[in-house]
């Protein structure tokens, strides 16, 4: 066992695929939550298997494309002040900012550097102890983990130098705002296996029961992205909404409890502002008062800054499921990967980035 | 970042944070194990941002493939 052949194996898809088509009477819309979900269904054709009708939107789940425009001036403006290092993930230099992104800010002369793990920045934090070093934490539930055992070795090590400009953010608030919107036409979900993975199924009961909504939480691969797209189905058909794990080889129903005590250690809940879709109530995290010294937001007033979003840019539409990324009349044209308006063409979760690289010649 | 793909852990050393070589095809990562005290040498992990958030179930994987592999057709 492997993983990920096994679960690649096209005469089990071609079943399943007829097994979706057969138990399919009425037409349903689901979403799939997680952006690396959105790849793997564009980039595998998953959504060409499936009968007429059955229509699969994609969801919010890409925590680079939702962190707000006026948090990436911040991260800009604490990059620029001297003496600081400012460290995030790949995907966040090259997200627009209302002026410039952080790769331009580093042209321009900034310590902006690339890490794999918030562990990484804080060695970097160790190893330079005379700069002060920043990362930059976006993410939702899953990275949510590595960026609070960074602070809290940072605060064990005495690493005083070190701290946090925090976005990260909540899957199940975004789910509910979706389907408190008067114009959302979402039957079912496909709910984000590694999220899952770590927090389990305790938030998503009360959701499927609250409005009648049935969450299959599924994989990655396209067996099991098949298998979540039939259970959902075989609910819709027979009227149920129940919570429903696919994903057993990593999920389990109380998530990942290590890392959940951490969390609750570091972090508390408060609400955030998503890129394109606004406000959500308690769908965000922020460091708790023994690890304030570590927060960045303290530590460098920069003030309000910036916050302007390119008018042109849809991707607050895109990450609601209310259009798909060729609807865009920029999409292709003045809105490339070299070229991005919004996140969404940026990050490798956006859903416009996989349908531009998947979808070019085919754009329907 | 959720883009994660299993690994298999190669070797764990013995360091506060458990921190193993994880190989993902070719390429070999640092990967943080405190999150799953239970994996040993040899299992797959899930890896985010460095950090293990699961060890892989080879049981729970096969009941899936089995199931899928007895689904019929006509949809039940």
């Amino acid at each position: 066992m492997r993983f990920v052949d096994e679960f690649r194996d096209a005469l089990p898809v071609q079943r399943v695929a007829a097994a979706i088509r057969a138990a399919t009477t009425r037409p349903w819309t689901l979403m799939e939550v997680c952006g690396g979900q959105t790849h793997a269904i564009v980039r595998f054709g998953i959504d060409q298997l499936l009968p007429s009708g059955l229509e699969l939107l994609h969801g919010p789940g890409c925590p680079v494309c939702v962190t707000p425009v006026a948090l990436i001036d911040r991260a800009i403006a604490i990059a620029a002040i001297e003496g600081v290092v400012l460290c995030s993930f790949g995907d966040m230099l090259r997200v627009p900012g209302s002026a410039r992104d952080l790769l331009a800010a580093k042209a321009a002369g900034a310590d902006v550097r690339v890490v794999y793990s918030p562990l990484d920045a804080l060695r970097v934090a160790e190893r330079e102890p005379e700069r002060e070093v920043v990362f930059f934490a976006v993410g939702f539930e899953t990275t949510a983990p590595a960026t609070a055992m960074a602070v809290h070795e940072a605060r064990r090590r005495g690493v005083r130098n070190f701290s946090l400009l925090v976005s990260h953010v909540l899957v199940p608030p975004a789910l509910c705002a979706i389907l408190d919107a008067p114009w959302h036409r979402v039957d079912g979900f496909l709910a984000a296996g590694h999220v899952c993975t770590v927090m389990g199924l305790d938030e998503y009961h009360p959701i499927a029961a609250r409005y009648r909504v049935p969450i299959v939480v599924t994989g990655f691969e396209p067996l099991d992205l098949l298998e979540g797209i039939h259970r959902c189905v075989l609910q819709l058909e027979s009227g149920r909404a129940e919570v429903e794990n696919q994903y057993a080889r990593s999920v389990h129903a109380a998530g990942n409890a290590a890392a959940r005590a951490m969390l609750a250690e570091v972090f508390e809940v408060v609400p955030r502002d998503w890129r394109g879709i606004g406000p959500i109530p308690a769908s965000g995290l922020r460091l708790r008062a023994p690890f304030a010294a570590h927060d960045a937001e303290r530590r460098f007033a920069v003030g309000d800054v910036g916050g302007t979003e390119p008018a042109e840019c849809l991707s607050g539409l895109v990450l609601q499921g209310r259009i798909k990324p060729p609807e865009c009349p920029a999409f292709g044209t003045r809105c490339t990967p070299d070229t991005p308006l919004g996140a969404t063409m940026v990050s490798s979760e956006g859903a416009c980035a996989a349908y531009h690289r998947y979808r070019r010649s085919d754009p329907s | 970042m959720c883009l994660a793909i299993p690994g298999e852990i190669r070797t764990i050393a013995d360091d506060e944070l458990r921190t193993a070589r994880v190989a993902f095809g070719a390429v070999m990562k640092d990967v943080c194990l405190a999150y799953v005290p239970e994996a040993r040498v040899g299992d797959f992990v899930i890896v985010h941002a460095g950090f293990a958030i699961s060890r892989l179930d080879r049981d729970a994987a096969a009941r899936t493939l089995a199931y899928l592999a007895e689904l019929d057709e006509d949809g039940a």
